[in-house]
């Protein structure tokens, strides 16, 4: 065998290298693919209109069932059965996730349509005080249940997050031979009913210790159900740190408590703040524990250990239940409201936690 | 010196003359063994590994070797239910003594691993620094000339020292390797135990590994287990031959100088090793 020496080209005189992607859909597979989806289309106005049938969900059915029929028709027609069993596959999970999106998109347009109608910038600065059951809308505002529930899910973030992380710090480094107790226990924890977590504040600290209704008593409900959601995913993030770290941090001479603190919480870091975020969801459109708890108020109260508060779940609980339509208004006002607190505090967190990685 | 088999030759038949003077220190195994759960792994191991030397742990897969590293430097006892007997000596002093912290002798006994794994959260710098905030060392002079030294030994300076601000994970395979080692280097280590740390590098970075283990050696002790005799050969004074399968423990089959044990092994199973004939 002889090597040779390839010689290399001038540059400039080389042709432009004609560019392909393989697996992207070509024009004309496009067209192919409407086609068919128009045909569908046609084939289920036609049924409709010749049988009995009818309704609008019916036809998105019977459209979308007609549509894989015939793309797996068409693609076994042109090319082998392994590649029409593919796209079958592809259309058919496909849809799935658009499918789960739908409740998604209906809720967020539901809500905005519903409530943009009672928003108004007092919404933010008034309360309900001075307002008459048969105010219109534009009177009064949330400003009393904003700040309650910021205070709330704050107070319940700062009981439940360190000691969510803590307890998964316990079951991911410090093994031991309570670890499956308290994930046992953790784990039915996060079964209890919130009304449950509720009931327990109520008869303990509300009524027990004479504490009355107060924020914190609310903070404290929501941080029971919020702990194991928190200690559960935080446990699972702090596995994913490979254990190739702890053992470089172990062999240059740290101490165990050094490896967590310094190598093991830092390299999770994004993934705690995905806990904390998750936790955070799972209490802030909690209504049934603060109806025992924070009771809830008409008025601005900022101070969360004494006296009754409100907080948009309850805002949106009381005012939809009213046979005022103003009131129903308010009502869904209030829920686009905890939406978007939901979101920006989502937001934020995820933009925090992105920040920090070494340059 | 003379070859044997196994026992392997107590630290007093090292002529201390030829020893190089240096912060290495010598590392004695005795007898030592050791198992997860019930499977014992190694058995009767005694090695004695002199000091500002290299000295090659070779042998098949499943052997031991990685184990007995870490049984050197105390990270065997952190895998769950695993047991060991015998002696481990620095310069002496049994780290398996009472009273003898583990995270203490590590930072002693520093280890390289089989793959590569800086700090992801820290930049070049803070890597290289790291072992000093973990062990609670107090650097007396000045951390950048920490710094610089320790990767001017590492070989990587040249490379990384206009932006030791940016991630180490940013390097290629064989620059975080060699910002391991400077990483292990920064604690000022009496024995740096490395553990196949070229398996997962190619020939150029592993060939500046090697380098960089020559150049070390002189402030250092260093074990190295190996794979690769070629690599065995070029980089190490002394060479320890383990064997163990599946029914039986790794034990040493014999210990020497590596010139002579590559040349004229004693033992028929370390002539057919070293010669490809099975492993």
């Amino acid at each position: 065998m002889t090597v040779t020496t390839v010689p290399s080209p001038n540059p400039a005189s080389l042709p432009t290298p004609t560019r392909r992607r393989p697996q992207a859909i070509t024009p004309a597979e496009g067209v192919r693919i409407a086609g068919v989806a128009g045909v569908a289309v046609i084939l289920t106005a036609l049924v409709f209109l010749a049988t009995p049938l009818s309704g609008a969900f019916g036809s998105v059915v019977f459209a979308f069932a007609a549509f894989v029929a015939l793309e797996v028709v068409d693609v076994s027609l042109r090319l082998d059965p392994q590649a029409a069993k593919d796209r079958t596959a592809t259309i058919l999970i496909t849809g799935s996730a658009g499918v789960a999106l739908v409740p998604l998109g209906f809720i967020v347009w539901y809500v905005v349509s519903k409530g943009i109608g009672g928003m108004h910038p007092g919404f933010f600065t008034k309360t309900l005080e001075e307002v008459g059951p048969l105010d219109p809308a534009s009177a009064g505002g949330a400003e009393h249940a904003i700040i309650g529930s910021v205070e709330q899910v704050g107070l319940a973030s700062l009981i439940a997050t360190p000691l969510g992380i803590l307890t998964a710090v316990y079951l991911s480094e410090y093994p031991g031979r309570l670890t499956r107790v308290v994930r046992f226990f953790v784990d039915s924890m996060s079964g209890i009913p919130s009304v449950v977590a509720g009931l327990f504040i109520y008869t303990l600290w509300v009524v027990r210790l004479e504490k009355g209704f107060s924020g914190l008593a609310a903070a404290m409900a929501l941080s029971v159900l919020m702990l194991p959601t928190v200690a559960r995913t935080a446990e699972e993030m702090l596995k994913l740190v490979p254990d190739g770290l702890r053992e470089s941090s172990l062999a240059l001479g740290a101490p165990k408590w050094r490896t967590v603190t310094s190598i093991v919480l830092p390299t999770a870091r994004s993934g705690l703040i995905t806990a904390g975020i998750l936790g955070v969801a799972r209490i802030a459109g909690e209504t049934a524990p603060l109806l025992m708890t924070a009771f809830g108020t008409d008025s601005v109260n900022v101070n969360p250990t004494k006296g009754a508060q409100s907080s948009l779940p309850l805002f949106v609980y009381q005012r939809v239940r009213n046979a005022v339509p103003s009131q129903v208004a308010r009502g869904w006002a209030g829920a686009l409201v905890l939406i978007l607190l939901v979101l920006t505090l989502f937001t934020v967190a995820r933009l925090f936690g992105r920040v920090r990685k070494a340059a | 010196m003379n070859m044997t088999t196994t026992p392997a030759p107590p630290v007093s038949m090292i002529d201390p003359a030829v020893l190089p003077t240096g912060n290495g220190a010598t590392l004695e195994a005795r007898t030592v063994a050791a198992w997860f759960a019930e499977h014992q792994i190694l058995d009767d191991i005694s090695l004695a590994m002199p000091a500002n030397s290299v000295t090659a742990i070779i042998g098949p897969s499943g052997c031991g070797k990685s184990t007995f590293l870490r049984v050197l430097n105390r990270m065997h006892e952190l895998v769950p239910k695993s047991s060991l007997a015998g002696e481990v000596l620095l310069d002496g002093a049994d780290v398996y003594g009472i009273g003898v912290r583990p995270a203490e002798t590590r930072r002693h006994i520093g280890m390289v691993f089989q793959k590569p794994n800086p700090f992801p959260t820290m930049t070049i710098r803070e890597n290289v620094l790291s072992g000093l905030k973990l062990a609670g060392i107090k650097n007396e002079g000045s951390n950048d000339d920490l710094v610089e030294r320790c990767l001017d030994q590492a070989g990587l300076w040249r490379e990384v020292k206009d932006r030791l601000g940016s991630a180490g994970g940013a390097l290629s395979g064989g620059q975080q390797q060699r910002l391991c080692i400077a990483r292990a280097l920064a604690v000022s280590p009496r024995v740096l135990l490395m553990d196949e740390p070229c398996s997962a590098l190619d020939p150029t970075s592993t060939l500046r590994i090697e380098e960089t283990i020559r150049d070390i050696v002189g402030s250092v002790t260093i074990v190295i287990v190996t794979h690769n005799m070629q690599q065995a050969a070029r980089v190490s004074d002394y060479t320890a031959f383990f064997l163990g399968d599946e029914g039986r423990p790794g034990t040493v089959v014999e210990f020497g100088p590596t010139s002579e044990l590559f040349t004229a092994p004693n033992d028929p199973r370390t002539e057919d090793y070293i010669n490809g004939r099975f492993g």
